[in-house]
């Protein structure tokens, strides 16, 4: 047996890992834990590294105490669990479409979020909470529709990535519409939440974000590897003994559910969920979702997003402007590498 | 019990009319059992409802004494395997890890790879000859080495029934040979294998038990040498044939009839 697989066995249990896998996950989540101490520590009131774990204690003065826990914790720990979020609902529904255009914000699962959002904000008036739901209403209904269109003797890959990009069209249109016919103020605070930003986070964020990752983990680990037998087509996989329409059924959900309250959050944030789990997968060189590793990889992209588009540029960026760029430059770079070894994505 | 499988007044459908009408069918335990006939005749459908891959409009199919769809999924599993007729190569893997996803059916989320599943793998995969091939990557196999891995995830899969829906189609002669002795030799195992095919030779040469279908039903069955005459092929197939013994195995061989002799009327060389 090679050294690609790794067997632990305690008793009669036995777990199935990939070193590399484990590896390359473990790094990145160090390495967005580190970034994320670095931005705890810089800003306008500088913290010494040491002061910064003794306030994450809450052993510091009062002070500095509040300005980590309560100015700059919620902002780093919303992007490490939007950035989870995002990898993992990208991971699951490019693998369900077989597909690296599949992801949540290009089937219009954002964009219908986004619609919600706007909704609530410029026609009803509404702010804060009251958006966040809209913008998770906004996901689930898009996603319905998407599902219940592309359905015929199942929901088949190709039909819910194109029916996805349909409705997702008209969609911007919409929000488009909304916005225009807005109000000056109204529009420009719109257009600020459409980027996507963690900038005025709070624990409230952090506790739905938590929440949600939390409520999903036990059936995405439940279901995680029926996904990897969906990818054989649904014949093999149900003479596997997987209910092939019920999973799907199920991991979809899970995965629109983790990208609308990603997006309610943070607003919708580009190109994490289309990219982490390219690029988890990329460095793992293992087959398969690598839910883990996209997770990490979503945790530490939005996290040194975050930390470019404050320290690194000349204005504080909100993340979303970051991530859409460095998103551009790799979907370019996937396009072309994709088009080189002779493959389509579509 | 001598059938263990077998179809009661099964009637399968797509959308519109039934592709297969009230078909009554048992697989004999042991048997190799190929099923032949014309394009769209409905035998695939048939092997797809026998797997519960797709449900009846009405009837039903009997794995052990009860209703198929009775059973967890995971349960029909383990007793009866199918290979698909394309089943899709996840992309970026390897022979090993493709071979050791035909143990899903076995393995619980705190049992991931129990020392059954190492040996189940390695005997598959040697079963197949393709041990060594175990870290290439199935998307950049050849057609027939690709189908000796999807034979060997199935094998892998323990089951004491197999179903194979056109194992065949696309190789070339060596590699159906190839694929065929394998099921032959499973077949001497004790397995019981169930086998769409196109060519009639091939059939007549591997089962024990031939299944001929037309238009949805069933309309002979037997051994190959009782079943295979020229009266059946000119029947199902329109083609105007001798059926004569098979020089290598005694098994009955189809010729079709000359293009110019048929305008005539005359079957053979005066």
């Amino acid at each position: 047996m090679s050294a690609r697989r790794a067997t632990v066995r305690v008793g009669g249990w036995s777990l199935r890992l990939r070193p590399r896998t484990v590896a390359v996950s473990s790094l990145l989540v160090l390495a967005a834990l580190a970034i994320a101490v670095v931005n705890l520590s810089t800003g306008d009131f500088p913290v010494p590294f040491g002061e910064v774990v003794r306030s994450l204690l809450g052993t510091a003065s009062d002070g500095t105490g509040y300005v980590v826990r309560e100015l700059r914790l919620p902002r780093v720990a919303v992007a490490m669990l939007v950035g989870a979020a995002l990898g993992i609902s990208g991971a699951i529904f490019q693998s369900l479409t077989r597909n690296p255009l599949g992801s949540p914000d290009f089937i219009g699962l954002t964009v219908g979020a986004a619609t919600g959002g706007l909704v609530v904000m410029l026609l009803l008036g509404g702010s804060g909470l009251s958006v966040a739901a809209g913008a998770l209403v906004g996901c689930l209904v898009t996603f319905a529709v998407i599902y219940l269109l592309a359905f015929r003797r199942g929901a088949q890959p190709v039909r819910l990535v194109l029916m996805g990009i349909g409705v997702s069209t008209m969609l911007v249109a919409f929000d488009t519409l909304l916005i225009v016919r807005a109000k000056l103020e109204g529009a420009m605070q719109a257009h600020r939440w459409l980027i996507g930003s963690v900038n005025s986070s709070t624990m409230l964020e952090v506790a739905l974000i938590g929440g949600a990752l939390v409520v999903l983990l036990p059936p995405l680990v439940r279901y995680g590897r029926e996904l990897e037998m969906l990818s054989l087509g649904d014949e093999a996989a149900v003479a596997h003994g997987v209910r092939a329409e019920r999973s799907r059924l199920v991991l979809a959900v899970i995965s629109v559910a983790l990208a609308a309250v990603a997006t309610a959050v943070a607003g919708p944030i580009a190109f994490v969920a289309l990219a982490a789990p390219q690029l988890a997968s990329r460095l793992t060189r293992a087959p398969g979702a690598n839910i883990g590793a996209a997770a990490a990889m979503g945790a530490f992209l939005l996290t040194a997003s975050d930390w470019i588009g404050r320290r690194v540029l000349p204005l504080d960026l909100p993340v979303g402007v970051v991530t859409a760029a460095l998103g551009g430059l790799y979907l370019t770079w996937l396009l072309a590498g994709e088009w080189r070894r002779g493959r389509q994505l579509v | 019990m001598d059938n263990r499988l077998g179809a009661r007044g099964l009637t399968l459908a797509y959308d519109g009319s039934p592709v297969v009408d009230d078909l009554h069918l048992d697989i004999a335990d042991g048997s190799f059992t190929v099923i032949v006939g014309p394009n769209a005749c409905g035998k695939s459908t048939l092997l797809k409802a026998l797997a519960r891959v797709l449900k009846p409009r009405s009837g039903s199919v009997v794995l052990d004494g009860a209703e198929i769809a009775s059973y967890p999924t995971r349960e029909v599993a383990r007793r009866l395997g199918l290979l698909p007729q394309s089943p899709l190569v996840p992309p970026g893997i390897v022979v090993e890890d493709l071979v050791a996803r035909g143990r899903f059916a076995h393995q619980r989320l705190l049992r991931q790879w129990s020392t059954e599943d190492a040996r189940a793998v390695s005997d598959a995969m040697r079963l197949t000859k393709v041990t060594d091939l175990a870290d290439r990557y199935v998307d950049e196999l050849s057609g027939g080495q690709r189908q000796r891995v999807w034979l060997a995830m199935v094998l892998a899969q323990q089951t004491s029934i197999m179903l194979l829906d056109e194992p065949t189609t696309f190789l070339d002669l060596a590699h159906q040979i190839d694929v065929l002795d394998i099921c032959a030799e499973l077949h001497e195992g004790g397995r019981t294998i169930v086998a769409v095919l196109h060519d009639l030779n091939q059939a007549s040469r591997y089962a024990t038990n031939l299944v001929v279908m037309r238009g949805g039903v069933v309309v002979a069955q037997g051994p190959p040498s009782d079943v295979m005459t020229a009266e059946l092929v000119n029947d199902v197939f329109g083609v105007p044939c001798l059926v004569i013994p098979d020089p290598a195995t005694g098994t009955p061989l189809v010729v079709p009839v000359d293009r110019s002799r048929r305008a005539q009327g005359v079957l053979l060389p005066q």
